[in-house]
């Protein structure tokens, strides 16, 4: 029951990093239906950021919260600049372009990030200097981090955050309006272009987030982390129905969930036939699952044009 | 123009084009030999791998270029293609079946495949079909990784090795023998076998692409729904498509397997895939020409490539980007400014330059056509 207990406690701390990544793809996806395939990449730029500037910071002797919120706001800044970056070059060009030709370059931009961050970083993995001491505690025989705790509050902070952001602001409702009709929307008084950079401003600032919160709580980063994360945040993304902003929410922490539970288990529901080095599978199979089963997801709607 | 001298026009056409044929066949023939004599032996060995891209990319040009289905896990054919090819001819389960057997069980193999993974994502639209390829490219790789338990297929991340050279009528290709003067070795032997895959390869594209089932994949690019409508059935039309790329790549897996030797999970990552996805868009999608084009250019591009480190030696005094690394920000930068700049290809074929020359007045804002032209 303990391991249990564990599992689910590390799933939802995953399944919260998982989530904010997702809700970057959920929103360009809502607005644009364009999959950005760069976004993984961007989360992986906003952790190698703020990992270097942690590591210089440190070494300046600057007491470590204060390095590591600098180290935050620095990632939020890159990112935030390269996600509107991208979009204004790489994407706005091709809107009314046929569908394969975004993602195509969507793809080029994810390649040249990465390689980018391998030619500024090496390839090797780099490390997180040790910010804090973390204290633990024990739940039902459960461990349970401060750490955990405080990337599960923030997390969940963030989301609620963006909930209210997106239903009550001025922004927020522009922006739905530019998902539902985007023609429509700009003959209604929205200036959709920039509605759509600050979409892509606010996903690359969560995402931003997230990837600082995967390098305190794994203490590594690399070059080619985002493609792994990338592709588990889509694929909760299209779990809690594409587009959906709550969707995406829930459908990362079912993921970090699941994936938790199924990479515990299935060594001993197989009786060591397959381990946990199949864990990477899941993430996949449930994307295959759901696209091929309920291509809505869970909290889309349904009959759709979406899949 | 009267019958009889368009009659006569069109076989001196004809006989010209033949001489054409006939000349570039030659070239052809003597290319291994002078690039051994002009450049090294090493580069004939390039020339064999270019012609193994070639038959990828185009496995990869029909299943994109042609039916528009983005597959980004099309190197999982080849994967699938190699370890059957390297399970069935190495010591790993002691079987040596021979080439004859082996190219058509090969290619039955990764048609099955292509089907297998194909079936799931037929209701599947573009971008998602795109993920989901993706995912099964990823899939196949762990697979092959960790299957050395428990019972041990694959060799897992080890590979396997000293799999069979290609034999034909009991002469192995990797042995060297000279007729007149002129030392056949192994990649030259494999050069004409390529090269003879190539051909046929390009063949059956181009035959393919003017055909009934060529023009019913190009319907279902441009429009499934009206494709469906002309009755067309998508369904089928669309597994065929998947069926005879995967062939393409299990062939060209086969013979990759062959030639090295030895193969390992490694060679089959998704930045191959994007590697022949690559020359697949920066040829021409959907032109043959273009798609053997681009894949010669990438392919030639990396060794190209490797002089620029002593360059960077020599102007910056340090090695900055490593040949591998630039060669894939070359690839990323080369998918963006091709779509941003020219989302033909450098070689468009003659129907697309047709439709950018003169934009169709139905054309309408191009989302629903899933192919980088009509703007």
């Amino acid at each position: 029951m303990d391991i249990f207990l564990q599992q689910l406690i590390n799933g939802l701390v995953l399944g919260s990093i998982y989530a904010l990544v997702a809700l970057g793809y959920t929103m360009v996806y809502g607005i644009l239906g364009l999959i950005n395939f760069a976004h993984g990449d961007i989360v992986m730029i906003g952790a190698l950021t703020s990992i270097a500037t942690a590591q210089a910071l440190v070494a300046a002797g600057v007491p470590p919260p204060l390095a590591l919120a600098i180290a935050a706001l620095v990632a939020i800044a890159v990112c935030t600049v390269l996600g509107v970056t991208i979009e204004r070059v790489a994407y706005r060009p091709l809107r009314r372009a046929p569908r394969l030709a975004p993602l195509i370059t969507a793809i080029g931009v994810s390649v040249l990030l990465q390689y980018s961050a391998a030619l500024i970083w090496g390839k090797q993995y780099i490390s997180m200097p040790e910010l804090f001491q973390q204290s633990a505690f024990t739940v039902g025989g459960a461990r349970v981090s401060d750490l955990q705790l405080f990337i599960l509050a923030l997390a969940c902070a963030l989301m609620l955050g963006l909930l209210w952001f997106i239903r009550s602001s001025r922004i927020g409702r522009a922006m739905r309006a530019t998902e539902q009709h985007a023609d429509v929307a700009g003959l209604m008084g929205v200036d959709t272009n920039r509605i759509i950079s600050f979409t892509f401003l606010l996903g690359s600032a969560i995402g931003a987030v997230a990837g600082v919160m995967v390098v305190i709580y794994y203490g590594l980063g690399h070059y080619f982390m985002g493609f792994m994360l990338g592709i588990k945040a889509f694929t909760a993304a299209v779990l809690g129905g594409i587009g959906n902003v709550a969707g995406a929410m829930l459908g990362g922490l079912l993921l970090g969930i699941v994936e938790s539970l199924a990479s515990g288990y299935i060594g001993d529901l197989t009786g060591g036939v397959i381990g946990s080095n199949y864990r990477d599978i899941f993430a996949f199979l449930v994307l295959v699952l759901v696209l091929v089963l309920r291509p809505s997801g869970l909290l889309g709607y349904r009959g759709g044009d979406r899949a | 123009m009267s019958p009889g001298l368009l009659r006569e026009r069109l076989t001196k056409l004809a006989g010209e084009r033949w001489l054409l044929y006939l000349a570039i066949g030659a070239a052809l023939l003597v290319l291994p030999f002078v690039v051994d004599a002009a450049f090294g032996r090493a580069w004939v060995r390039i020339i064999d791998v270019a012609l193994l891209f070639i038959l990828l990319a185009l496995g990869l040009n029909i299943v994109v270029g042609f039916a528009g289905l983005l597959d980004l896990g099309y190197i999982a054919f080849f994967a699938v293609g190699a370890y059957a090819y390297a399970l069935l001819a190495s010591p790993q389960f002691a079987i040596h079946w021979p080439f004859i057997l082996l190219l058509p069980v090969g290619a039955l193999i990764a048609a099955v495949f292509g089907i297998l993974l194909g079936a799931p994502t037929l209701r599947l639209r573009g971008d998602y079909l795109a993920i989901v390829t993706l995912g099964f490219g990823e899939i196949i790789r762990i697979l092959l990784n960790n299957l050395n338990r428990p019972v041990n297929i694959t060799n897992g991340p080890l590979g396997i090795t000293l799999i069979d050279p290609i034999q034909i009528g009991g002469f192995a290709l990797n042995k060297t023998f000279s007729i007149g003067g002129l030392t056949f070795s192994a990649v030259h032997n494999y050069y004409f076998v390529f090269l003879a895959c190539a051909l046929v390869s390009i063949l059956i594209s181009l035959r393919l692409e003017d055909s009934r089932i060529g023009r019913a994949w190009i319907a279902i690019r441009e429009d499934e729904l009206a494709a469906g409508a002309m009755g067309i059935n998508t369904r089928n039309v669309k597994l065929l498509a998947f069926a005879m790329g995967a062939t393409f790549g299990g062939v060209s897996g086969g013979l990759f397997a062959a030639f090295q030797g030895f193969i390992s999970p490694e060679s089959f990552t998704l930045l191959d895939s994007i590697m022949v996805l690559c020359m697949v868009v920066l040829g021409g999608m959907g032109n043959v020409g273009g798609v053997v084009l681009g894949a010669v250019l990438l392919t030639a591009l990396p060794e190209a490539l490797r002089y620029a480190a002593p360059l960077q030696e020599r102007w910056l005094n340090a090695v900055y980007v490593e040949p591998a690394d630039l060669r894939m920000l070359l690839f990323g930068l080369a998918l963006v400014l091709m779509m941003l700049l020219r989302p033909a290809g450098l070689w468009p074929s003659r129907t697309r330059r047709r439709e950018l020359a003169e934009p169709l007045d139905d054309e309408r804002n191009g989302q629903e056509t899933t192919l980088g032209t009509a703007r």
